[in-house]
């Protein structure tokens, strides 16, 4: 008997390693492959998380990966292909790489939606107009958030769903995760720039998960965050190159139209488009979203239509990032017991 | 007593019982894509009309999901067709049709003499 204990997983961010030290712990041998030069993914673009301003670093400190005899890691892999032939799986790129595998594991993650599409909210064009991931980055370096010209801002707009819940963008859900960063975000600007003005203009808050309601409290009590249902229309710039922007509050039953000195676009997550790629020469299958289809979606989600193919974190859906790590622990535990029960019956 | 009639006021109930589903139905069955409302405002905020005047598109297409088509006939002449309110829709609703065909369908009743 041979023993099939060849894993390759595709994809090194948090979702990756994790699944990865777990199936390298209980003794398989794992190939991770990243597509990038460095592990960690998405991760690496976020300050702090909500709920509770944990540093982002300390999650990939926590998660990362070191090489050993049963893990290896190859970064600069950009897989496109996964075909089965002899009861195993060759994993290939656009150039000479081809990796083996008994079974395969798809973290292959989110990709962010790019807000220049949504034309009318000016981002690209007007300066001041920035998404809640250039936000992170200016967090993350410690500096404060200022206007264009370096100065202190008065007031910032946060847009929720922008390229969620949205037709015209092509992604009719919701990415979950945004209404939570944008009260987080507005926190955190107040916490910058404490005279400032936040306003979160929202269709609806989807704030769904444990301790995230009291986030929303908070930024009610103690950072006078003020939050207006209604979707913003448009943006325009002002020759300052401050903001003007259109929304209705639909609360109050009437147009609205308000100056703001930066606005801060909640951008949404979407599938990769090289999923399609990956569905080629075999039955893995894309749900209605272009992330990947589980065979089902409450006992089965982090199994493929494909058999042999496992799935973990936001290559299913959108997470947050406690989500995308259990769904990882759960994806290797469904992993291992495949190769347990393949092993009984021989 | 009839002088008195300020003294009973109105009610200010939404009388669901009274729902009025004339103009709901003949829309509906000619432009679906109007189930899928959520109020969200986008083309009131962009709305030609609505920015000079009090009307609100949003308001309407509420009131009617709503069963109440009172004042509508006044309130729908304001609409200038621009088809602003479509292009921004995020639930891609031809909101330009539904108000072509709450003019129709007032018009019908109209013409009946049952509005």
């Amino acid at each position: 008997m041979t023993e099939k204990r060849n894993i390759a997983i595709i994809g090194a961010g948090i979702a990756g390693q994790e699944a990865a030290s777990v199936l390298a712990g209980l003794g398989y041998k794992v190939t991770l492959l990243e597509k990038q030069e460095r592990m960690g993914g998405m991760l690496n673009k976020w300050s702090k998380l909500f709920p509770d301003f944990s540093s982002s670093q300390q999650i990939l400190d926590t998660v990362q990966v070191s090489a050993n005899k049963n893990l290896s890691v190859i970064c600069n892999a950009d897989i496109s292909s996964i075909t089965k032939e002899n009861g195993r799986f060759e994993l290939s790129d656009n150039s000479s790489l081809k990796v083996y595998a008994d079974l395969v594991l798809l973290a292959t993650g989110y990709n962010l939606f790019d807000a220049t599409l949504k034309e009318e909210y000016g981002y690209g064009v007007f300066e001041n107009v920035i998404t809640s991931v250039d936000f992170e980055k200016v967090h993350k370096s410690g500096k404060k958030l200022t206007t264009l010209l370096g100065k202190e801002p008065r007031r910032v707009a946060i847009i929720h769903c922008v390229g969620s819940r949205d037709a015209k963008s092509g992604n009719t859900y919701c990415s979950k995760v945004c209404c939570i960063t944008g009260v987080k975000q507005a926190i955190e600007v107040t916490r910058m720039w404490p005279d400032c003005e936040v306003f979160n203009f929202y269709m609806d808050l989807r704030l769904y998960g444990s301790k995230y309601d009291s986030l929303y409290l908070e930024a009610q009590k103690h950072h006078k965050v003020q939050f207006i249902r209604g979707r913003l229309s448009e943006i325009s710039e002002r020759q300052d190159k401050g903001l003007q922007l259109k929304a209705e509050d639909t609360l109050q039953g009437r147009p609205l139209r308000m100056n703001a000195d930066i606005v801060i676009l909640l951008v949404g997550m979407e599938a990769c488009e090289q999923n399609a790629d990956l569905c080629r020469n075999n039955t893995l299958d894309l749900d209605e979203n272009r992330f990947f289809k589980s065979k089902n979606i409450h006992y089965a989600r982090n199994i493929s239509t494909q058999p042999g193919i496992f799935m973990a974190g936001s290559c299913i859906c959108p997470m947050s990032v406690n989500e995308t790590l259990e769904s990882s622990r759960s994806a290797a535990f469904l992993v291992d017991k495949s190769f347990r029960s393949v092993q009984v019956e021989e | 007593m009839s002088q008195f009639d300020f003294l009973k006021p109105k009610s200010r109930q939404i009388e669901f019982e009274q729902f009025d589903d004339r103009i709901l139905t003949f829309v509906l069955e000619r432009e679906r894509s109007f189930l899928t409302c959520i109020s969200c405002g986008g083309c009131t905020a962009t709305c030609s009309a609505g920015n000079l005047t009090s009307f609100n598109i949003r308001k309407i297409g509420l009131s009617l999901r709503r069963g109440s088509i009172n004042d509508l006939s006044d309130e729908i002449q304001k609409c200038m067709f621009c088809g602003k309110c479509t292009l921004v829709c995020p639930r891609d609703i031809n909101i330009r049709n539904v108000v072509l065909l709450i003019k129709k369908r007032i018009a019908q009743l109209e013409s009946e003499k049952t509005l």
